[in-house]
C-alpha cells in the first residue's frame, strides 16, 4: 500500500475541529479545537478519560459525523463537500470500523456478516473469494461460519467484526475500544491482529483507556476535555 | 438488492406474530374490497341482463302533465292520433315507429280467469318487436299471441282459445312469445297481443297509447330524440319522449353507486389495515435503530435502508393480498351462490377484475403505510442510531 500521491497528502487532516452537541441544559462541547494529521501507514492510539471526546473524534475521522466547525479532509477531500451518498461510499470502501460492542448484525450468520460490505460494494457475485481468506487470516474456523453472532464468544465476535471491517480492503481501520469487552488474552490477540494489519500497510487508529493496548501503537494521542494534550 | 430483501424476510419471520396480525388486517381489507366489488358487479350484471331493450329504443307517450295535449285531435283523451303518427313516422324516418294500443282486461281460458294487459299491435310490427317461442306470428284479426308467463298461468297452448273481456268471441292462440323480462316499452310476458284492428273493434279507440321507435343506428338516438322534441314539444309539451338507454342508465347508475359505496367501505377497512402496518413498521424501526446505525456505519446508503424497510411492508402487503385474493374468490362465490342463486356472474372479467384490483390496492396501501417508517429509518443519524440500545 504505497500509493504515490499519499506520500504528500495525509490520509486525514483535521484543522481546528469543534464538535458541539446541542443540549437544553447547555451545549456539550465534545471537541474543542482539534488539529491532527494522520498519515498513510500510521498506527495511532487515542487515550484519555471518559467523556474526553475520543469516540467523537473517531466518528469524525470515519466520516460518520460532520464537525460543527473546522475542517476535516480525507485524502484531500473536505468532508463538507461530499454528499451523504459519497460519505457512505467512503465508509464502505476506504474505512473499516470496529466497535467495543462488536455491532454484528444479529439476523445474519458469520459469513453473511463478513461479506455484507462486499455485497454492498459489488453485489453478491465475487464475494465468496473475498471472505474466505479474510476469515482464515483472522482465525475463524469453518465450523463457525453458519453461526449467528449470539452463538459466539466475545473474542470470536470481535474477530468476525474485524473480518467484516477488512473485507473491502480499506486503507483506514478505526477501532473504538476494540478490546474493552474482551479478557486480556483475547484482547492481546486482537491487538496482534491490528499490528499485523498495520505492518501490511494499513492505517490503524485505536481508541483505548488501556496503556498496555496503547503500547502496540506507533504514536499516542492524549485527550482531555475535547482537546489534544 | 437481494440482500435487503433477505433482511426484510428474516425480520418478518423473526417477528412473525406481529407480522401475522398486520397481514390479517390486509387480508380483511382485500376481501372486503374484492368481494363487495364482485357482489356489486354481479348484481349490476344480473339487473342489466333482466332489463331488455338496451339503448336502441325511444318510447313516446302522451304528455301527462297537461290536459291540452289531448285537445289537439279534438278528443279529451290523452293519446296519440293517427295524424300524430304520420308526423312521427316522417320525423324519425328511416327508423321504424311501432304504435301500440294498451288496456287491461279480464282474460278467460276454459275455467281459468285472470287479468292481463292487452296490446293491440299492427301485424307487421309484431315480428320486429317480439320474439316467438312456439307457433306462428299473429297475421290476422281472428287470433292472439300470449306472453310466456300468462300462457303458464292459464295453461295455454298453441291452438287454445281465450276470451278477452266480458263475453264475446273466442280468440285462437296462434303463438306463444319468448320471455322478454322487464321492458321500458311494453311488458308482454304477462300480456296478450292482438291486432290493432281487432283492438279497435273491441274497444272503439282509434288512437294509440304509445309509440315505440326503434332507432336503426344507436349513434342517432340523440338526434332522433331532438328532432321529435323540436317537432312536437316546441310550443308546449305534447309528448313525453323517453330514451330507454337513459332510463336504463339511471337504474344502472344507481346500482353502480351502491357498489361503489360498498367497495369504498372495503377501502376504509383497508386503510385501517394500513394504519396497523404503519404501526408495525414503526415498532420495527424503533427496535432496529441500532441495526440501522450499524448498517449505515459499514456503508449502507439511505436508499438501502429505505428499501430494506419498504421490502418488509411489501412482504406483508403481498402475503396479505395473496391470501385476500384467494379468500375473496371463495367469498364472492359463496355470496353469489346465496344471494343470486347463480355464480355465473363471478366468472365474467368485469367481476373477476375486482380481485386483482383489491390485491393491488392492498399492496399499495401496505407500501404507502410502510413509507413513512422506512423514510424515518433511512434518515436516522448514524451516530445516534449506533448509540441507541
Ligand atoms: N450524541 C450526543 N449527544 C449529546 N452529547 C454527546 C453525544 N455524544 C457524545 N456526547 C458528549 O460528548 C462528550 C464526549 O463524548 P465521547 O463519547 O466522545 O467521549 P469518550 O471519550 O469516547 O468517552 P468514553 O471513554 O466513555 O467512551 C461527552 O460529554 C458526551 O456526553
Ligand atoms: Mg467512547
Amino acid at each position: 500500500m504505497n500509493d504515490g500521491n499519499g506520500s504528500e497528502m495525509p490520509l486525514i487532516r483535521m484543522r481546528d475541529v469543534r464538535k458541539v452537541y446541542p443540549h437544553p441544559a447547555g451545549d456539550v462541547v465534545a471537541l474543542d479545537g482539534v488539529t491532527l494529521e494522520i498519515g498513510h501507514g500510521d498506527f495511532i492510539a487515542i487515550m484519555g478519560p471518559s467523556g474526553s471526546g475520543k469516540s467523537t473524534l473517531l466518528n469524525l475521522i470515519g466520516c460518520l459525523d460532520l464537525p460543527t466547525s473546522g475542517e476535516v479532509s480525507i485524502e484531500g477531500r473536505n468532508v463538507r463537500d461530499l454528499s451523504d451518498d459519497e460519505l457512505t461510499e467512503l465508509r464502505r470502501d476506504c474505512i473499516g470500523f470496529v466497535f467495543q460492542t462488536f455491532n454484528l448484525l444479529p439476523l445474519l450468520n458469520v459469513v453473511e456478516n463478513v461479506e455484507f460490505p462486499c455485497i454492498l460494494k459489488e453485489g453478491s457475485r465475487g464475494c465468496e473469494e473475498r471472505f474466505l481468506p479474510v476469515l482464515k487470516a483472522i482465525g475463524i474456523e469453518r465450523d463457525l461460519f453458519s453461526h449467528r453472532p449470539s452463538e459466539l464468544s466475545g473474542g470470536q465476535q470481535q474477530r468476525v467484526a474485524i473480518a467484516r471491517a477488512l473485507v473491502n480492503d480499506p486503507r483506514l481501520i478505526l477501532c473504538d475500544e476494540p478490546t474493552g469487552n474482551l479478557d486480556t488474552k483475547a484482547g492481546s490477540q486482537v491487538m496482534e491482529l491490528l499490528m499485523d494489519l498495520n505492518r501490511r500497510g494499513r492505517t490503524v487508529v485505536v481508541v483505548t483507556h488501556d496503556p498496555r493496548i496503547a503500547a502496540y501503537a506507533k504514536r499516542k494521542i492524549e485527550m482531555m476535555d475535547g482537546r489534544i494534550v | 438488492m437481494v440482500i435487503f430483501f433477505e433482511f426484510a424476510k428474516r425480520n418478518v419471520r423473526l417477528n412473525w406474530l406481529r407480522s401475522l396480525l398486520a397481514v390479517i388486517g390486509i387480508v380483511i381489507g382485500v376481501v372486503a374490497i374484492a368481494s363487495m366489488g364482485i357482489l356489486g358487479n354481479s348484481l349490476y350484471l344480473s339487473v342489466s341482463d333482466t332489463l331488455t331493450n338496451v339503448g336502441d329504443t325511444i318510447v313516446i307517450y302522451p304528455h301527462t302533465g297537461t290536459v291540452s295535449g289531448g285537445m289537439q285531435g279534438g278528443q279529451s283523451r290523452l293519446s296519440i292520433s293517427d295524424r300524430d303518427m304520420i308526423e312521427i313516422e316522417r320525423t324519425i324516418s328511416p327508423s321504424r315507429a311501432i304504435p301500440v294500443r294498451t288496456t287491461a282486461d279480464r282474460i278467460q281460458a276454459g275455467r281459468e280467469v285472470t287479468a292481463a294487459t292487452v296490446y293491440g299491435l299492427r301485424p307487421d310490427d309484431i315480428p320486429v318487436l317480439l320474439k316467438r317461442r312456439e307457433g306462428a306470428f299473429l297475421r290476422s284479426s281472428g287470433g292472439a299471441m300470449v306472453g310466456m308467463r300468462l300462457a303458464e298461468t292459464l295453461n295455454l297452448r298453441v291452438g287454445s282459445g281465450v276470451v278477452i273481456g266480458e263475453g264475446g268471441e273466442s280468440l285462437r292462440i296462434v303463438g306463444i312469445l319468448e320471455e322478454r323480462g322487464i321492458g321500458f316499452d311494453i311488458n308482454p310476458d304477462y300480456g296478450i297481443i292482438v291486432t290493432d284492428s281487432w283492438f279497435y273493434q273491441k274497444y272503439g279507440n282509434s288512437d294509440w297509447n304509445q309509440v315505440i321507435v326503434q332507432v336503426k343506428d344507436l349513434a342517432q338516438i340523440e338526434r332522433v330524440k331532438d328532432a321529435l322534441d323540436q317537432k312536437f314539444n316546441r310550443r308546449e309539451k305534447k309528448f313525453d319522449i323517453l330514451d330507454t338507454k337513459q332510463i336504463l342508465q339511471t337504474i344502472l347508475d344507481a346500482f353502480n353507486r351502491i357498489s361503489t359505496f360498498t367497495v369504498a367501505i372495503g377501502g376504509i377497512s383497508l386503510i385501517v389495515a394500513g394504519v396497523s402496518i404503519t404501526n408495525v413498521m414503526m415498532m420495527s424501526v424503533t427496535e432496529r435503530t441500532k441495526e440501522v446505525g450499524i448498517l449505515r456505519s459499514i456503508g449502507t446508503t439511505k436508499r438501502g435502508i429505505l428499501r430494506m424497510f419498504l421490502y418488509e411492508s411489501l412482504i406483508l402487503g403481498l402475503v396479505g393480498s395473496g391470501i385476500g385474493g384467494l379468500l375473496s374468490f371463495i367469498g364472492g362465490y359463496l355470496a353469489l351462490a346465496i344471494m343470486l342463486q347463480s355464480t355465473n356472474y363471478l366468472f365474467t372479467p368485469s367481476s373477476l377484475l375486482y380481485i386483482p384490483f383489491g390485491m393491488c390496492f392492498g399492496v399499495g396501501v401496505s407500501m404507502l403505510s410502510g413509507f413513512y417508517p422506512a423514510w424515518k429509518a433511512s434518515n436516522l443519524n448514524p451516530i445516534e442510531a449506533l448509540r441507541h440500545e
